[in-house]
């Protein structure tokens, strides 16, 4: 069976065959940011598709059927749609950091994408602090949120940036004891060795009570941290319009919708890398011929499914709730997350401790 | 003229609610001064939807003005159209044949509920939670149906003529009616389990948007928002018209003034419709659906009103006559207009998420409130 990882070695021997290891490394180089920039259209087209036949479903619609064979077209036609409109900035913006503002957002989703590990031994780099990276790259998407709300010269815009600011910054601390939580089970904050000590059991199983507590936790926050219902206030559409990206029309704005998008995908796939095993494939102790079977579904299966399972958790929730408001939003971290998940942690350094996770 | 854009002197903030805007639903223009993001000043403009109805029924005679006021408040044409035709009688002195009454109650109560259960969806909506929408809309397209049947359309029904009502029911009203009952009664669970009994949707409601009992009255609210203050005010019950004297159904009257408080009233306020609709839908008498009239109607001089239970509170007609074939001067009470007046009063101090919650469980209707 083809693998990622066969088709890697295969591209990676071939180059350092044909044009010397330099040029190789050049080469890998520009494939990985082609690849990359890719993945990142394909999985904006295939995420808003998702979504609205999701939302369709709950909503009891059809949702997109029209263009193409049952609507898998119509992302793609709205993308070619978003292209061809004008790109406004108004009047009074601060032109630089108005038009900067998508960028930065974009350049930050991608940059998380390095340690992410789509297969067995397919990985952009191996970075040792992967986890680490992962949480601090993911914190400069707050920048350009703000530089978006305050130089589009609206108030709704400021207003939902804002909120998103405060709502970033304090759900990033949920989030990153989540991860440590995990990562005092594993000793290890790369993603590599993390997907390793999975082998024989997922952490959310083996983890006991601490690790499902650990994986709501993460869940909740990450769903604030990229600003998704029920707590969508950066945006709110019946309160601020459209929040920090009303004045964005165009491009401009398809790069913050994509950007959204891209996130969920992220934060999902640390997730499964965290706590669903990542690419590992699922294991059961000692069953050496169910774990055998197991191994024949290809490693990035595994993984896309683990992480779309989780979007579509993210999904529904989003078509469920109603959003909340900006205090409870904050009560709700401050008061109730933050304590928790810092007993969690002792929870699950007592868990480690006494290796009751084998 | 007093500012509109930019900030105060005191360095708040002034923001535009409206006239475009998702929460106004319709055409409402809110000024309002923000400090953060707390309010700390509301302001409504009107008039953007205006189209001197008063003004316009004076030239229309009393068969045809009824149906200009089905563009009033629109998702209670149904129940416009009751209260002018109940005027126009006052004055005629026509006494409505039994039948008549029956389908005039009925079809009040089943306006009743498809305007609560858009205004459910809505307000939904507004607390960020869209799904809800769809499913309101699920249920209204059955009485819609209905209506639909019967008088031909689904909005603007147009179906109350003085004396009566324009044709007899549809042959498969009952069974359709009984239908949607038991629809109803399946489904008003689906509603509290989705938003009624959910956590985030009752911290957005609960201890939001208060108003007291004192302010209700003085404001003049009436219809659910004033009965969730504690004010017994439902002209149903307190001014009968039609067959609502001979039946059982209950005030519905919760004493919080909160936000929560008026989406119970509504929700309950739907359950006590249904019942009204149990009663009369299986008795419905044989007779006459319409009274012997003249063609041409001419009040005789003098004053006449009439006040009914719309969705959204009390509406009042006022007619002055000169005894001709068109009245001399209309006008229209109506509750919409009252109950934005203590919008101010309800989210002042609170958060704009407050505020669309609040202007939520108001049940606006623009056109209602402008006329």
């Amino acid at each position: 069976m083809i693998s990622l990882e066969a088709l890697k070695n295969e591209v990676q021997n071939w180059l350092q065959l044909h044009v010397g290891s330099t040029m190789a490394l050049i080469a890998e180089s520009v494939l990985l940011g082609i690849l990359v920039i890719a993945l990142f259209a394909v999985l904006g087209l295939l995420l808003v598709f998702m979504e609205r036949k999701v939302s369709a479903v709950m909503q009891i619609r059809l949702g997109p059927n029209r263009v193409g064979p049952k609507g898998w077209l119509q992302t793609s036609a709205d993308t070619l749609k978003l292209m061809l409109k004008e790109g406004l900035t108004p009047d009074g913006a601060d032109k630089f950091l108005f038009n900067l503002a998508p960028f930065i957002i974009m350049i930050a989703a991608m940059l998380i994408m390095v340690p992410v590990a789509f297969a067995r031994n397919f990985q952009i780099w191996d970075i040792n602090i992967g986890v680490l990276y992962i949480s601090s790259v993911a914190s400069i998407s707050v920048i350009a949120i703000l530089m978006a709300g305050w130089s589009s010269n609206n108030k709704y815009s400021l207003l939902g940036a804002m909120r998103s600011g405060a709502q970033i910054i304090s759900y990033e601390l949920s989030a990153g004891i989540a991860v440590i939580t995990m990562i005092i089970l594993t000793g290890s904050l790369s993603v590599n060795d993390i997907i390793a000590s999975q082998e024989n059991g997922w952490w959310i199983f083996k983890g006991h009570i601490p690790a499902i507590i650990a994986f709501v936790i993460f869940m909740i926050a990450v769903t604030a941290e990229t600003n998704r219902a029920p707590f969508d206030l950066a945006e709110a559409e019946s309160e601020l319009t459209a929040g920090f990206h009303t004045e964005y029309s165009g491009m401009k704005f398809a790069l913050f919708f994509l950007a959204e998008y891209i996130n969920i995908f992220i934060v999902c796939a640390v997730a499964a890398i965290l706590f669903f095993g990542g690419w590992m494939p699922f294991h059961i102790g000692h069953w050496q011929a169910f774990n055998h079977i197991m191994d024949y579904i290809p490693s990035s299966i595994w993984f896309f499914g683990k992480t779309f399972f989780l979007i579509g958790l993210i999904m529904w929730f989003r078509w469920t709730f109603p959003r909340l408001r900006i205090d409870q939003l904050l009560n709700l971290e401050w008061k109730y997350l933050l304590p928790i998940s810092l007993l969690n942690m002792l929870l699950m350094t007592i868990v480690a401790i006494l290796k009751w996770y084998l | 003229m007093h500012e509109v854009a930019g900030t105060t002197p005191e360095g708040d903030f002034i923001i535009n609610v409206g006239p475009q805007h998702p929460a106004t639903h319709g055409v409402l223009h809110l000024v309002i001064t923000l400090e953060g993001e707390t309010i700390k000043k509301i302001e409504p403009h009107l008039g953007y939807i205006h189209r001197s109805i008063e003004k316009m029924c004076e030239s229309l005679t009393y068969r045809q003005f009824i149906y200009v006021t089905s563009r009033m408040d629109y998702l209670s044409a149904h129940i416009n159209n009751h209260a002018c035709a109940l005027c126009v009688e006052k004055g005629l002195q026509v006494e409505v044949p039994l039948r008549a009454q029956y389908i005039r109650v009925m079809m009040d109560e089943l306006t009743r509920i498809a305007s609560h259960e858009l205004w459910w969806g809505a307000l939904a909506m507004d607390v960020g939670a869209f799904t809800p929408f769809f499913y309101a809309f699920r249920e209204r397209e059955t009485i819609n149906e209905i209506m639909e049947e019967t008088c031909g359309a689904r909005l603007t029904m147009n179906y109350m003529v003085p004396g009566g009502v324009m044709a007899d029911i549809h042959p498969q009203f009952q069974q359709k009616v009984n239908f949607f009952i038991a629809l109803y009664k399946k489904k008003i669970e689906e509603y509290n389990e989705l938003v009624t009994g959910n956590i985030i949707f009752q911290n957005r409601m609960k201890g939001v948007g208060f108003l007291s009992a004192e302010n209700a009255i003085s404001y003049g609210c009436s219809g659910p928002v004033a009965r969730a203050s504690g004010v017994a005010c439902d002209v149903r019950k307190r001014y009968p018209y039609d067959v609502y004297e001979q039946v059982q159904f209950e005030e519905v009257i919760e004493t919080g003034g909160d936000s929560f408080a008026r989406y119970l009233v509504r929700i309950r306020e739907m359950e006590q419709s249904v019942h009204i609709i149990e009663q009369l839908i299986d008795n419905i008498p044989e007779g006459d659906f319409q009274a012997k009239t003249k063609a041409v109607l001419k009040l005789p001089k003098g004053e006449f009103y009439q006040r009914v239970e719309t969705a959204r509170g009390e509406l009042g007609v006022y007619i002055v006559s000169e005894g001709g074939t068109t009245p001399y001067r209309i006008k229209f009470r109506s509750p919409g207009f009252s109950n934005l007046s203590a919008l101010n009063e309800m989210a002042k101090g609170g958060k704009i998420g407050d505020l669309v919650a609040t202007m939520g469980t108001l049940d606006l209707v623009i056109p209602d409130i402008d006329r």
